[in-house]
């Protein structure tokens, strides 16, 4: 049952969602090329030393790409896995402990990644 | 009886599984193996950007055969991932939603699943080699 109004805003009793479910799209629709594309890169220098790493991380399309890998990777991933926390955790404490701990390690995990891919492409790593 | 004691419904021992929740289940569970998976990405570029001794023991990881195990399961859990999402996306835009389309596209993601794995590991190990 919903009235008029709250039909037209597309609000449900939640009052969110949409900015969830779109992101969970849009994330998903840029990782199809980018997973493929890092798939095939690395299937290029399998078994390569350090310094052929290095120099295709730090030419700029590459660097490029890998930053935006990182990006929606996370991004997606803290989606996920929130929601998955909020289906199977029913524990309110529990549940909020565990929101944090992947909201905090994915955003954390995506600057290493991030910073690590920036240091060897702007010339800092050694 | 205490709540615990009930039987479970639906009844576990004797159900029988249909493809698409079968599915359904293995893209949540690879969601959660991709999101672990993605440690081992981020552990080997830090090593990179770290320098040799750090990359070494990166690659030596990587190399040995819990490494290739993980690498492996990670591949297929990638493709069955994307593929699947893609049917999701597909869904998304209200088409192949009947009995039919639902079991045809289940099929169409397993064999592509398969044959995109295989296609990697082929490569990889051809480039491996030479």
């Amino acid at each position: 049952m919903r009235s008029p109004i709250g039909r037209a805003i597309g609000l449900g009793s939640a009052k969110e969602g949409v900015q969830h479910w779109w992101a969970q799209r849009l994330t998903a629709i840029a990782l199809v090329p980018l997973c493929l594309w890092f798939v095939a890169s690395i299937i290029a220098i399998v078994g390569a030393d350090l310094e052929t790493v290095q120099n295709w991380i730090g030419q700029p399309l590459p660097a490029i790409l890998l930053v935006l890998l990182l990006v929606a990777t996370f991004y997606h991933l803290s989606l996920g896995l929130v929601v998955v926390v909020e289906d199977y955790v029913h524990t309110e404490l529990a549940k909020l402990g565990l929101v944090i701990a992947v909201r905090l390690l994915s955003f954390g995990f995506a600057v290493a990644g991030i910073f690590a891919v920036l240091s060897i492409a702007l010339g800092s790593a050694s | 009886m205490r709540s615990a004691d009930r039987p479970l419904s639906p009844h576990l021992q004797i159900y029988r599984w249909q493809l698409t929740s079968v599915m359904s289940i293995l893209h949540r569970a690879t969601g959660i193996a991709l999101s672990a998976g993605t440690i081992l990405l981020v552990w080997w570029l830090v090593a990179a950007a770290s320098g040799p001794e750090a990359f070494e023991g990166a690659q030596d990881f990587l190399g040995s055969w819990i490494g290739l195990l993980l690498l492996f399961g990670w591949t297929v859990s990638l493709f069955y991932h994307l593929c699947n999402g893609v049917r999701h996306l597909v869904w998304d835009t209200g088409h192949a939603l009947d009995l039919e389309s639902t079991y045809l596209g289940g099929w169409v993601v397993a064999g592509a699943t398969a044959a995109l794995t295989l296609v990697a590991w082929i490569a990889g190990i051809a480039r491996w080699v030479s």
